[in-house]
């Protein structure tokens, strides 16, 4: 008897799960799906689902019309560079206020998250003067440096709360052992938080690989990601909602394959310390 | 201290080498900067032409959506950053930016390029005392689109001018509600170059205007009213369901998919609407002027997407040079031979429309009496002191019209009545005019 409830419940969970993760992943789908229909058929009221024309013509014209790698190796180097810039002065930083915490460590946080609560087009202008004139514009360099301090915070705060995690005993311990400052965070600290710090990295990178603001704004044709390639096939004026969605399509797989590879360490990352 | 100093040094080094790596590109390289329209994108197809006459010019192209665009080439013109060479602008900007010294004169264009034979109407809206500001691409009206088949179901024939009076009764006699068919599809979303755009030309039809010749809002009068009820109860008997969400790239699609009587937008949508490869309906559509009153004012609009050159550009000369390509007669022709004469950028040149080529299209005509309806320098019945026909060419205007928008755009969708939006649209518009300083 015990048996057989266990069983339906495993079925209805697996069943909320299932169709929980369908619903948050239809759009993305939909969008694939799209891509692969004629300008006509993606249009088309009411809409088909599977039962439609397969093509790739739009993936063609996409290629023929932009220049996908550099779009691609741009997107890659802003978000992997901002990234492991970001980790070079976070794991320092999130190791002193969780292990040697001083009177303002808890302000200094929330001052740091806060400087995500002004909306970036509140500073536009005055980034975009300091990058026109230490000639930053449209550089990838330029890109690495205003990720960084956008993901700054977020990457304090999850590796400080990753940190807290592990008891200062064994640091301590490591001191004891004759271990200096850069030997405990690097041969002590570091190892015992991968999982944190993979899972920090992870997230960051897929949260530079998105930023669609900053990467918009400051660049022109030399260091436009995937964002600005993306946004070169949207229009007002005209329905290309199937090249949009190709186009959509090719700059979301990357990080979509990344994700799905890694999701192990994501998840395990996320929950970390949740669960007491 | 020690700390500071060395991440002080290290955004120092990477400054230095940003600075290096842009310091290399720019060697006779012409950024420009466009939007993403069918027009725009076959210029970009045939670029070989232009770099074959000038091997020593290079071309870079920055395309985005329209709006990330107008963000974007804004804050490069205003901070000077120097990003872009060639900048693909509007009608709205280019009265604005000229004023304020932004944009390179093209008054030194040599004869060949003939300056003289660009639409007047279209030339007059790109020119700021005298100087001629920017390059138009390509020019637009409205007009109306419409079904010959269901018109004639309806048992009635569209004129070559038609009144607002005739428009509404055709689309309340074209509707057939159970069979999704919708008399008529109009701009229903909000937002200054959405429904804005779309009510403002045809608040002049009515006699109405923004401001007054002392820059009073007149949202309180009697013709703003007329316009706006209009609309609502056109829309309430005759419109498809959610038309508060509808702008163009949605009404095309309904369009499209056989679902409007008729549709009153930009004459680009023309290309669009007869394309068999898109439109189901491509052989039954037929086309006439924007709707009147009898006030001697039609509800179309005029927009031109030109060609500009900001003032702070490296290479004015190279930029000079693609602009005159791009919108030259020898363009047009180049155009028509590799993709024939339905796909010429329109609404430029006198000289298109007296081609017996051209004339053949079955939407030149049109557009052209179209264009040549719209006067923005004297836009609307009663004196105003701005220029612009479905827009105010202030620079308030984009923010004032997006609020006054999503006024209209509850209206229509019932969340609030018409006397309340049009309550609320004058007091936030002499609010903000009253901040600007325009009005005391």
């Amino acid at each position: 008897m015990a048996r057989a409830i266990t069983t339906r419940r495993k079925i209805i969970v697996t069943a909320a799960a299932w169709t929980v993760g369908l619903l948050i992943f239809f759009p993305i789908l939909w969008t694939i799906l799209t891509s692969f229909k004629t300008e006509a058929e993606a249009i088309a009221d009411p809409p088909s689902l599977f039962f439609f024309d397969w093509t790739f013509e739009n993936y063609g014209v996409v290629q023929e019309r932009s220049n996908y790698f550099l779009h691609f190796w741009n997107s890659v180097v802003i978000s992997v560079g901002s990234t492991l810039l970001g980790l070079a002065i976070a794991i320092p930083a999130a190791w002193s206020m969780a292990f040697v915490p001083a009177k303002q460590t808890k302000n200094i946080l929330m001052w740091m998250l806060s400087t995500k609560m002004l909306p970036p087009v509140g500073v536009l202008i005055p980034i975009y003067l300091i990058f026109r004139d230490t000639g930053l514009l449209d550089t990838r360099s330029g890109l690495v440096i205003v990720l960084t301090l956008i993901n700054l915070p977020i990457i304090v705060w999850m590796l400080y709360t990753y940190f807290k995690e592990i008891p200062g005993e064994i640091l301590e311990a490591a001191r004891m052992d004759g271990a200096n400052l850069r030997s405990e965070i690097l041969y002590v600290l570091t190892p015992m938080a991968v999982p944190g710090i993979a899972s920090t990295l992870l997230l960051n990178i897929i949260l530079a690989w998105n930023e669609a603001f900053w990467t918009l704004n400051l660049t022109a044709a030399k260091a436009a990601p995937l964002t600005a390639f993306i946004a070169s096939y949207s229009s007002p004026e005209g329905l290309f909602y199937a090249k949009l969605s190709a186009a959509s399509t090719m700059a979301i797989a990357p990080i979509l394959i990344m994700g799905w590879f890694s999701q192990k360490q994501l998840v395990r990352g996320l929950t970390f310390g949740a669960v007491k | 201290m020690n700390t500071t100093m060395r991440a002080l040094m290290g955004a120092t080094a990477l400054c230095a080498v940003g600075t290096v790596a842009l310091a290399d590109g720019h060697a006779k390289t012409v950024t420009i900067a466009t939007v993403n329209n069918g027009d725009m994108v076959r210029m970009q197809g045939l670029t070989e032409d232009f770099t074959a006459k000038n091997p020593d010019i290079n071309l870079e192209w920055v395309t985005l959506e329209e709006n990330v665009l107008r963000q974007r080439v804004t804050t490069d013109i205003a901070t000077k950053g120097g990003q872009y060479d060639v900048m693909t602008i509007g009608t709205y900007e280019v009265p604005i930016w000229g004023k304020q010294g932004w944009l390179t004169s093209l008054n030194d264009l040599p004869d060949s390029y003939d300056v003289d034979d660009l639409l007047p109407a279209i030339r007059g809206g790109l020119t700021v005392d005298g100087e001629l500001y920017a390059a138009p691409f390509y020019g637009e009206s409205s007009m109306v689109m419409y079904r010959t088949d269901l018109m004639e179901a309806a048992g009635m024939e569209m004129p070559e001018a038609p009144t607002w009076e005739f428009i509404a009764e055709a689309a309340r006699a074209m509707t057939d509600k159970d069979n999704e068919i919708y008399g008529v599809c109009l701009r229903g979303k909000a937002g200054w170059g959405e429904n804005m755009a779309f009510l403002t030309a045809m608040s002049n039809s009515f006699g109405a205007r923004w401001f007054d010749e002392d820059w009073n809002p007149q949202f309180d009068s009697p013709e703003w009213a007329a316009t706006v009820n209009f609309y609502v109860d056109l829309m309430n008997d005759a419109g498809p369901p959610g038309a508060s969400g509808n702008g163009f790239n949605e009404n095309l699609a309904l369009f499209q998919t056989g679902k409007c009587g008729m549709w009153i937008d930009a004459t680009v949508a023309a290309s669009f609407v007869t394309n068999p490869n898109d439109s189901t309906v491509a052989d039954k559509v037929g086309f006439a002027l924007a709707p009147d009153n009898g006030l001697g004012k039609r509800g179309n609009w005029l927009w031109a997407w030109s060609l500009a050159i900001p003032a702070g550009t490296d290479s004015p000369e190279a930029a000079k040079k693609f602009v005159e390509w791009a919108t030259s007669k020898e363009y047009l022709e180049l155009v028509a031979s590799k993709e024939g004469w339905a796909n010429v950028p329109p609404g430029t040149r006198t000289s298109l429309y007296e081609n017996p080529e051209y004339a053949s299209v079955p939407f030149a005509k049109m557009t052209l009496d179209s264009i040549n309806a719209a006067d923005p320098t004297n836009p609307t019945v009663d004196p105003v002191p701005y220029v612009g026909i479905q827009f105010v060419a202030i620079p308030e205007f984009q923010g004032i019209a997006t609020a006054t928008g999503q006024q209209f755009s509850a209206a229509l969708a019932g969340t609030t009545s018409v006397e309340d939006a049009l309550a609320n649209a004058q007091a936030l518009t002499l609010d903000e005019m009253k901040d600007a300083g325009y009005i005391q």
